[in-house]
């Protein structure tokens, strides 16, 4: 990537940045917050945005900046997690019902509509139901529902290359299915499935924003965004700020994302490159 | 289709404006924030259960008033022999169960029969084992025999768990129940309400109010909400902190008031290393009680140093036992062999005073070097893992019975704290009807376990209702657990 992509995709610009800026807060916190999140100070609680506390202090005195960066963190590891395992077995199995086609085709097939036939939030709160309310849950729940998602694109992505000349040349020179899904299929649907995972990533931030507010998600004295919405939310009409600030964050990364994956797709996708290139996909 | 619309819209509004103006004479809709899983109060623990039908639907012979003294209920009067074993009971003449059938002595022997059964599932058994024998003399007088002077046999007779029910209706109470009480059961939709309404042939004086709703809410910001639109009348008892929206709103008022609910830090004293007297003592120079109060009730709750109620007579003040003193707590750390202190699970009911509490509890508690892991738990599985099976380390509750300082006593209780001379003293206690001699033995079994430091006492819960400033009546204190509607009434 360099100076002209960003120039030929303002948005894209703008969205890694302001993503950028999250993730590189959420990473300091794992070193440092201006105060420990654990740290309770009744005492000083319901402090107003100042100098001591950029972001002021929530209903247990604990300071709201390093709460939003904690609660980012969580949020951008729930989701990045989610986004490997969705990856991790989706596009394997993607590849393989595309290169096997017959019964295991279908079998992917029928397993991603059965998981598409359920609302993405309806599945994680049964998962956490299940095995409990915590963050290690909330990334299973929203991971598995990634899985059909990075599954069906992998697939599509292949079965649109699987027609053109050098895989057949591959084939013929005999490399196997896996070798040919291995060093050919998978390189060239990378755009693809980067730019479904930065889409992936915001959904799963939003679906963990979602399990941590309805309590099933993160449990303190960890916090998420959502976590801390719920803390808020009965304190909003006398503390309003206590619920905005983590609402704002959520919102704010959410879009960056989603900017962020308009712009790579638009930058990456091979099917809307420039007409000079468009061949790559046939 | 627009035509029908506007007067479909038209008629709600009016009904809306009938309905309302009629809710202003004598109707209530009270907001609860648990729904009872079953309505009848001699058979289950829930407080929800008694917050519906306590001295609405059900009474006992005795009835408690909202200062906890005891008033004549279904027994107009009564006698108690010089050795304290012997009650017996004048009853009402003229009292009819909601069904038609009639009251007498026979259903109140039926009922404590039912209470002592083997086979019985009455939350509160323990309180009435003291009874060897019931005789009915005639309908309208019954004998109870004890085989100790009980202190508190009239208290306990009048609480929620005693109440009279029939021969004929107990079985359904748990969905229809059919009391004696001002108010009969009419409709009960699981999820959403459930619908009392005046009974004429009342025995007693009538109440003001003709019907009583009660509306289950959970969520503290839908019950802000349904409060602020005027869908509830009120809730006897809201979360302290969203009090502020209503405190200076004047179609509202705030009654701050006292339960019984004494909220410690429970800590497993058969589990090592809660079983040395120096690890718990430390535990109780690390807290900071002011803070948790603040943190977790917003300043409503009251210090205690002990396992009692502030406001009963037999209080003392036992709260500098163990000041906050985190220096002193790590020397006796050090001393009981934990100079780095120790880590410990501490899990937490669903109930805000409890999760809040617990963070606080955790971030005092890393000062001295205690590492507390929180682990939030839901009621059925707090209720087992903790309460029935002692599998934990601490937890955090309210114990919410009036005088429940007795539980001390019994070394299979899920704290697992074991004194033969406690155990002693509440014997004695429980075989003293001398007030002077029971308040003298009462303080000195809460300086025990205070100083034993068996659990860490943090503060009495206190009862925050939130009520439509046009109504009255209500009861300030939860000396037992209760919304008794009988002298709620509406004034203009």
């Amino acid at each position: 990537m360099n100076a002209q992509l960003f120039r030929a995709h303002p948005g894209l610009a703008i969205g890694l940045a302001l993503t950028v800026i999250f993730a590189l807060l959420a990473l300091l916190s794992v070193v440092w917050t201006p105060f420990p999140i654990a740290e309770i100070s009744v005492a000083r609680r319901f402090a107003t945005p100042g100098p001591d506390h950029w972001l002021g202090t929530d209903q247990l005195g604990r300071d709201m900046l390093s709460l939003i960066m904690f609660g980012t963190r969580t949020s951008f590891t729930v989701g990045a997690i989610a986004v490997l395992i969705g990856a991790g077995v989706g596009v394997p199995l993607g590849l393989a019902a595309a290169i096997y086609g017959g019964q295991v085709e279908w079998l992917v097939l029928r397993f991603s509509d059965l998981a598409f036939a359920f609302p993405a939030v309806v599945i994680a709160i049964l998962i956490a139901a299940l095995m409990g309310p915590g963050a290690g849950n909330a990334i299973i729940a929203i991971g598995i529902f990634n899985i059909p998602v990075f599954a069906q694109v992998a697939r599509g992505g292949a079965i649109a290359l699987s027609t053109l000349d050098f895989i057949a040349a591959a084939r013929l020179a005999g490399l196997s299915k896996p070798g040919i899904a291995m060093r050919h299929l998978l390189p060239n649907i990378t755009s693809l499935i980067i730019v479904q995972g930065t889409i992936q990533l915001s959904l799963g931030i939003l679906a963990e924003a979602g399990l941590s507010y309805i309590g099933l998600g993160t449990q303190p004295p960890e916090t998420s965004l959502g976590l801390m919405l719920r803390d808020a939310q009965s304190l909003f009409l006398i503390h309003p700020w206590l619920s905005v600030a983590p609402g704002l964050a959520i919102v704010l990364i959410v879009i960056a994302l989603n900017i962020a994956g308009d712009g790579l797709r638009d930058a990456l996708d091979p099917r809307l490159r420039r007409p000079g290139l468009a061949n790559v996909a046939g | 289709m627009r035509v029908t619309k506007s007067i479909a819209l038209a008629s709600a509004g009016l009904l809306l404006a009938t309905s309302l103006a009629f809710a202003q004479s004598t109707e209530i809709r009270v907001g609860a924030p648990l729904e009872p899983p079953a309505l009848d109060p001699t058979a289950g623990a829930a407080e929800a259960i008694d917050v519906v039908v306590y001295q609405n639907v059900f009474e006992g012979l005795t009835r408690i008033d909202q200062d906890g003294a005891v008033q004549p209920g279904l027994a107009s009067e009564w006698t108690i022999s010089d050795d304290g074993l012997t009650y017996r009971f004048t009853l009402h003449n003229g009292v009819t169960f909601h069904d038609g059938t009639s009251f007498d002595a026979e259903d109140v022997k039926f009922t404590f029969d039912r209470i002592l059964a083997d086979d019985s599932v009455n939350a509160q058994k323990a309180l009435y084992e003291a009874i060897s024998a019931i005789t009915v003399i005639d309908p309208l007088t019954i004998e109870f025999k004890l085989s100790r002077p009980d202190g508190l046999f009239l208290f306990n007779i009048g609480r929620g768990d005693a109440v009279i029910v029939a021969t004929e209706s107990a079985a359904n109470n748990g969905t229809d129940p059919i009391g004696t009480g001002p108010f009969a059961f009419v409709q009960w939709d699981r999820g959403s309400r459930v619908i009392l309404e005046q009974y004429g042939p009342y025995w007693g004086e009538k109440p003001a109010l003709t019907k009583a709703t009660y509306v289950f809410i959970g969520d503290t910001t839908t019950m802000t909400n349904a409060l602020l639109a005027g869908d509830i009348d009120g809730t006897y008892n809201f979360a302290a902190e969203a009090l502020p929206i209503f405190q200076s709103n004047p179609q509202f008022k705030v009654v701050v008031g006292t339960t019984e609910g004494e909220t410690i830090l429970s800590t497993n004293n058969a589990r090592p290393p809660f079983d040395k007297l120096a690890v718990r003592q430390a535990m109780a120079h690390a807290i900071d009680r002011q803070e948790i109060i603040d943190g977790a009730t917003y300043g409503y709750g009251v210090p205690i140093g002990s396992h009692f109620a502030p406001h009963n007579p037999y209080y003392i003040d036992l709260t500098n036992t163990y000041p906050h003193d985190i220096e002193k707590a790590k020397a006796l750390l050090a001393e009981a062999g934990y100079p780095d202190g120790f880590s410990a699970t501490l899990k937490l009911p669903p109930v805000n005073y409890a999760r809040a509490s617990g963070q606080i509890i955790a971030s005092e508690f890393a000062k001295v070097g205690i590492k507390l892991e929180l682990i939030n738990m839901e009621w059925a599985q707090w209720l087992e893992d903790v309460f029935a099976n002692k599998d934990f380390d601490l937890t955090i509750i309210s114990h919410v019975e009036p005088f429940d300082i007795g539980i001390y006593a019994n070394p299979d209780y899920y704290f697992g704290y074991n004194n033969p001379e406690f155990q002693a003293l509440n014997e004695t206690l429980n075989a003293t009807t001398d007030e002077a001699k029971r308040k003298e033995l009462a303080q000195e079994m809460q300086t025990i376990i205070a100083k034993d430091a068996v659990n860490g006492y943090l503060f009495e819960l206190a009862q925050t209702g939130v009520w439509n400033a046009k109504l009255e009546g209500m009861w300030q204190n939860a000396p037992v657990e209760g919304v008794v509607l009988r002298d709620i009434h509406w004034v203009e």
